[in-house]
């Protein structure tokens, strides 16, 4: 394999390993923390009614979005690192 | 000024707005016409994405879903933005890089088979079609309530102006009118949320609005609301829900068949770079969201304030004299949208959920059926005058509705165009077709699409309801994997694609059938749709999501034991993975 396919099969896998890791946190705050797991966080309350409720109607969405720009920013990164920018 | 002439004023403001963009921003090529040149700033995209997304349901019905079913339709917040996070990581970088025009394009370029390509356009002209003829029908709604004439002018009054903008602009012309109107339906949401909060909880935004204290009792408003609706028997606002497994496959589906929606794909056709795709997903997320994280406050607020208007001294004191209900009831009784029997004969309005649990204590209040039936749709329509509000904010309201409903409207009838003249006609029946020609059959097919649009919103299909959930079906358990193999794996070949294509739209239509009537036919059902007939308490509209598993399964089944992909095609993925290459969309 030459240096220049291997470079960008790093590139690839570094790629593949944020998604994984994003989509675990993607997974954890909607279906973990709004639904799931809503009765294990049944005791922290937060404006009368508990964490579960906030995490399925606010909590999941901000997440959300902080989601995509880290991913935006961290594969700007990585775009760079490989020299494989546009 | 009166309220009609006011609305007038609102409606034919933007309208000029929406005419003077499209006249300004005419298509010259085909390029301009499917993905706007291609040069379209990613903030400005994210914006239009936002607004080509936010429906009618999402603008006029949302918030009523979430006020009747509370915490057990917050699916419909996750499932409707959770669907960007994939977009963005799975799949929207890597189509802009393949820089064709369609989402059939590269299911036919990377499957090497006309057959998988043509699979892919039946796919997303259904969904497309029956996703468009809700929108039809809103803005025929919203015409009729605020310019007082009959819903089929309004249809016909907002068929004509999408033809306007959307045949003459193209992507292009739809991408800077959907832009403004973002800008008016998310000011026209905002305006009475903000209203409202200020009332109940001193809070101004309406999110943070949602978990303080309610000024009036000094209790936290979500309690103040469980413990009104409890008086009346329903179920708490916040009960959890027993059946979680569906409650999480349901909004997996809606997370996929958003990923897997062609006219929310092909927006990021339009930026200049794949870097501007990833930023530009997070954007149309934060301008959803504006929308989003206000809707569960509205619905609460709403619906506190629905029940204090009926029962001014609480739930367990006296309701409301029906003579002496708000102006706000009678306006809204004329349009059929509420109303009241005084089943008992006390001239009272009682206003409570009518079951067999709960008829002890209705009998023992002297009641003898709910008396009060509000269509959820108008919630937010009616939310201004509810609060009280001066008569520009239901005008600007009145725009804000039509501007969600037209701006879906042309998102969708491009997708439908672009599948028919591109797909279809340079794809498959006339491969010579020149610029000019594909320029016009894209027009033509526009055109007839409005009519076929124009023709169903005014003679609905009777399953209004089911056919949307249909469009979230087909998107997920058929689209979205081919995308996503077709991106991640270099194993999946034509044959595994097109199998898997099929047995996930196959399984998911025998499923949405057996429950829903074969073609949505009434008494054609073999099941009844209850959820003690369900296989493992899978609601037929939750079925998107097993529907996806099993177009995976297959593929990769059906993969394995026929012939590898070819090298040229696994070149094709390897460049579609690196954002270096050809940065413009390839001209063909």
């Amino acid at each position: 394999m030459s240096d220049h396919t291997q470079n960008q099969e790093k590139y690839w896998q570094a790629n593949v390993r944020l998604i994984l890791g994003s989509l675990v946190v993607w997974a954890l705050v909607s279906y973990g923390g709004g639904i799931l797991l809503r009765p294990m966080l049944s005791g922290i309350e937060i404006g009368g009614t508990d964490l579960g409720f906030w995490f399925a109607q606010q909590g999941s969405i901000l997440s959300f979005i902080a989601l995509i720009f880290h991913y935006a920013w961290r594969m700007n990164q990585l775009d760079k690192e490989f020299g494989l920018e546009e | 000024m009166s309220q009609f002439a006011i609305n007038l004023l609102f409606v034919g403001a933007s309208f000029a707005l929406y005419f003077g963009i499209a006249i300004w921003a005419r298509a010259g090529s085909t390029k301009e016409f499917y993905v706007a040149g291609g040069g379209v700033h990613p903030v400005m995209n994210g914006m239009a994405t936002a607004a080509d997304w936010m429906s009618a349901a999402s603008f006029i019905s949302m918030a009523g879903l979430i006020a009747a079913g509370g915490y057990a339709n917050s699916t419909f917040l996750m499932g409707w933005t959770g669907g960007y996070v994939l977009l963005a990581m799975l799949l929207a970088p890597y189509l802009r890089k393949f820089g064709k025009f369609t989402v059939p394009d590269f299911i036919g370029d990377r499957f090497y088979s006309r057959t998988a390509r043509l699979v892919a356009v039946a796919c997303l002209i259904i969904a497309s079609v029956t996703y468009v003829i809700g929108q039809m029908t809103g803005a025929g709604v919203a015409f009729s309530r605020f310019l007082e004439v009959d819903k089929e002018t309004g249809l016909i009054i907002a068929a004509v102006v999408v033809f306007f903008y959307a045949v003459l602009g193209g992507m292009k012309g739809i991408t800077y009118t959907q832009v403004a109107q973002y800008c008016v339906l998310i000011v026209a949401y905002t305006i009475p949320a903000v209203f409202i909060s200020l009332q109940l909880t001193d809070t101004f935004i309406p999110a943070i609005g949602l978990f303080s204290e309610h000024t009036q009792s000094g209790v936290p408003l979500l309690q103040k609301l469980d413990e009104v609706v409890r008086e009346l028997g329903f179920n708490d606002y916040t009960a959890d829900v027993d059946n979680k497994v569906n409650m999480v496959l349901f909004t997996l589906s809606l997370m996929i068949g958003t990923a897997g929606l062609q006219h929310v794909i092909i927006r990021f056709f339009t930026v200049p770079k794949v870097a501007d795709a990833r930023w530009s997903a997070g954007w149309a997320l934060v301008f959803i969201a504006l929308l989003y994280l206000t809707a569960p406050a509205v619905a609460s607020m709403a619906r506190l304030n629905l029940l204090t208007t009926i029962y001014p001294d609480g739930p367990t004191e006296q309701a409301i004299q029906y003579d002496e209900r708000p102006t706000w009831m009678q306006t809204w009784e004329q349009t059929g949208l509420i109303k009241y029997e005084d089943k008992n004969g006390d001239g009272r309005i009682q206003l409570y959920n009518d079951t067999a649990a709960f008829k002890e204590e209705a009998a023992s209040r002297g009641w003898a059926g709910n008396e009060l039936v509000v269509n959820r749709d108008i919630l937010v329509l009616a939310n201004p005058e509810i609060a009280n509000l001066p008569g520009w904010v239901i005008g600007l309201i009145a725009a804000g509705g039509l501007a969600a409903a037209l701006s879906t409207a042309a998102g969708l009838l491009l997708a439908i165009s672009s599948a028919v003249s591109h797909d279809l006609i340079k794809g498959s029946i006339n491969p010579d077709i020149s610029e000019k020609g594909e320029l016009t059959a894209a027009r033509i097919s526009m055109f007839v699409a409005i009519i076929v649009a124009t023709y169903l919103g005014m003679n609905p299909p009777g399953f209004a309801a089911q056919v949307v959930a249909l469009a979230f079906g087909i998107a997920a358990a058929s689209i979205f994997p081919a995308l996503m193999m077709g991106i991640f794996s270099k194993k999946v070949n034509n044959k595994g694609a097109i199998a898997g294509m099929l047995a996930g739209l196959g399984s998911t239509l025998v499923y949405i059938f057996t429950y829903l009537g074969w073609f949505f036919i009434p008494e054609t059902n073999m099941l009844a749709n209850t959820p003690d007939n369900w296989i493992f308490g899978v609601s037929p509209l939750s079925f998107g999501a097993i529907g996806a598993v099993i177009n995976f399964a297959v593929a990769f089944i059906v993969s394995g034991m026929t012939e590898e992909v070819p090298a040229d095609i696994q070149e094709l993925v390897e460049s579609v993975r690196y954002p270096k290459g050809a940065g413009q969309a390839i001209d063909h």
